[in-house]
C-alpha cells in the first residue's frame, strides 16, 4: 500500500471517530440543559453556557453548585478547577498540531475532554488533526443543539424531584467520574474527597465543599508518598 | 435567580484555562507530576460533587431516593452502559421510589 492510500485509510478512521463520538455526547446535552433550567438557570444561561463555557464537567459542575444554593463565586470557582485539565489538553494539542496562532482561540474554545482524546490517539499529523477539529465542531454543534433542547423540555416539566432531576445529576456526576477511577491512587481520592464534601456540608455554606476536593486530592497523594 | 455576571465570569475562566494551554511555553507544567495532579484535582471534585449532590439538602444531609437512584447508576456503568442510559435509569429510579411515596 503507498502511503497516500494508508493516510486517506487513517484520516477516513479519523472521520468516523469524530462523529460517533460526537453524536453520543451531543445526546447527553438534553440532560444538561434539563438539570441547568431545574437549578434555576433560564433557557437563554443554560445555552449561553453550552455556547461560551463548552466543556461538559465543569457546566455540570456550576449547575450542580447554583441548584444546591451555592454563591456565584463558589460556582464559579469549581467550574473553573474543573475546567484547569483542559489547559493540560492545550498544551498536547498544541504540541501535536502546531496550529497557526490565528486559529489558536478556536481550537482552544474546541479543547475539551472528547476532541483531545480522538485528536491525540490518531497514527498520523494529518489524521490527529482530522479527528480533533472534527470531534470538536461535531461535539459542538450537537451539545448546543441538545442543550436547548433540554432546556426548553425541563423548564416543561415543573418540580424536578418529581422527575427525579436531582438524582440525575449525581449520576451524571458519577459517570464523568467512573472513566477516571482505574488506577488505585484515583480510587482513594475519589473516596476521602467525596467523604470530606459530604461531612463538612452542615458545617460549611453551600458549594464551599466541593471547594475542598483539591485539597483533599494534594493530602491524599502526600500521605501515600511519606507511606512509601 | 442566577446572574448572568456569574454565567459569564465562569464561561470567561474556562476559556481562559484552555487558552492558556495554547499560549505558554510548551515546557511549563510539563511533566508527568503536573498531568498526574491536574488529573486527581478532577477526580476530587467530581467525587465530591457526586457525594453532596447525593446527599446535601437544603444545607443538611439526607438519606433518600438519590442513593438508591446512584447505587442503579454505579450498577448501570459497572455493565458499560453509555452516559445518558445511566442519567436517565437514575432519574427513572427516583422518580419511580418517589411516586410510591420513598424518599
Amino acid at each position: 500500500m503507498t502511503e497516500l492510500a494508508a493516510e486517506r485509510l487513517h484520516r477516513a478512521a479519523a472521520w468516523r471517530q469524530s462523529l460517533s463520538v460526537g453524536i453520543a455526547t451531543g445526546a447527553y446535552g438534553v440532560s444538561f440543559g434539563a438539570l441547568a433550567v431545574a437549578a434555576g438557570l433560564t433557557t437563554a444561561q443554560a445555552m449561553a453556557l453550552s455556547l461560551l463555557m463548552f466543556t461538559g464537567g465543569s457546566q455540570f459542575a456550576f449547575v450542580g453548585v447554583v441548584g444546591a444554593g451555592g454563591s456565584a463565586a463558589a460556582a464559579t470557582a469549581t467550574a473553573a478547577l474543573l475546567g484547569a485539565r483542559n489547559g493540560l489538553y492545550g498544551l498536547q494539542m498544541s504540541a501535536l498540531l502546531r496550529p497557526r496562532w490565528a486559529v489558536r482561540p478556536l481550537a482552544a474554545h474546541l479543547t475539551i475532554d472528547e476532541s483531545t482524546a480522538v485528536g491525540s490517539a490518531q497514527p498520523t499529523e494529518g489524521s490527529r488533526r482530522v479527528g480533533f477539529w472534527a470531534t470538536g465542531v461535531a461535539v459542538f454543534v450537537l451539545w448546543n443543539a441538545s442543550t436547548a433542547l433540554g432546556a426548553v423540555l425541563g423548564d416543561a416539566l415543573g418540580d424536578p424531584r418529581r422527575w427525579g432531576l436531582d438524582a440525575a445529576a449525581a449520576a451524571a456526576f458519577l459517570a464523568l467520574l467512573w472513566p477516571r477511577l482505574r488506577a488505585g491512587e484515583a480510587r482513594a481520592v475519589a473516596v476521602a474527597a467525596a467523604l470530606v464534601a459530604v461531612v463538612t456540608t452542615p458545617a460549611l455554606p453551600p458549594g464551599a465543599p466541593v471547594l475542598l476536593a483539591p485539597l483533599v486530592a494534594l493530602a491524599v497523594v502526600a500521605l501515600r508518598r511519606a507511606r512509601r | 435567580m442566577t446572574g448572568w455576571g456569574a454565567v459569564l465570569a465562569a464561561c470567561a475562566a474556562c476559556f481562559a484555562l484552555k487558552l492558556a494551554g495554547y499560549l505558554v511555553p510548551p515546557r511549563l507544567l510539563e511533566g508527568a507530576t503536573a498531568q498526574r495532579l491536574a488529573g486527581l484535582v478532577t477526580v476530587s471534585l467530581l467525587a465530591a460533587l457526586v457525594g453532596v449532590q447525593t446527599f446535601g439538602a437544603g444545607g443538611g444531609l439526607v438519606l433518600d431516593a438519590r442513593l438508591a437512584a446512584l447505587a442503579v447508576a454505579a450498577a448501570a456503568l459497572l455493565l458499560r452502559a453509555p452516559f445518558v442510559v445511566v442519567v436517565i435509569l437514575a432519574a427513572l429510579v427516583a422518580a419511580g421510589l418517589r411516586a410510591v411515596g420513598v424518599g
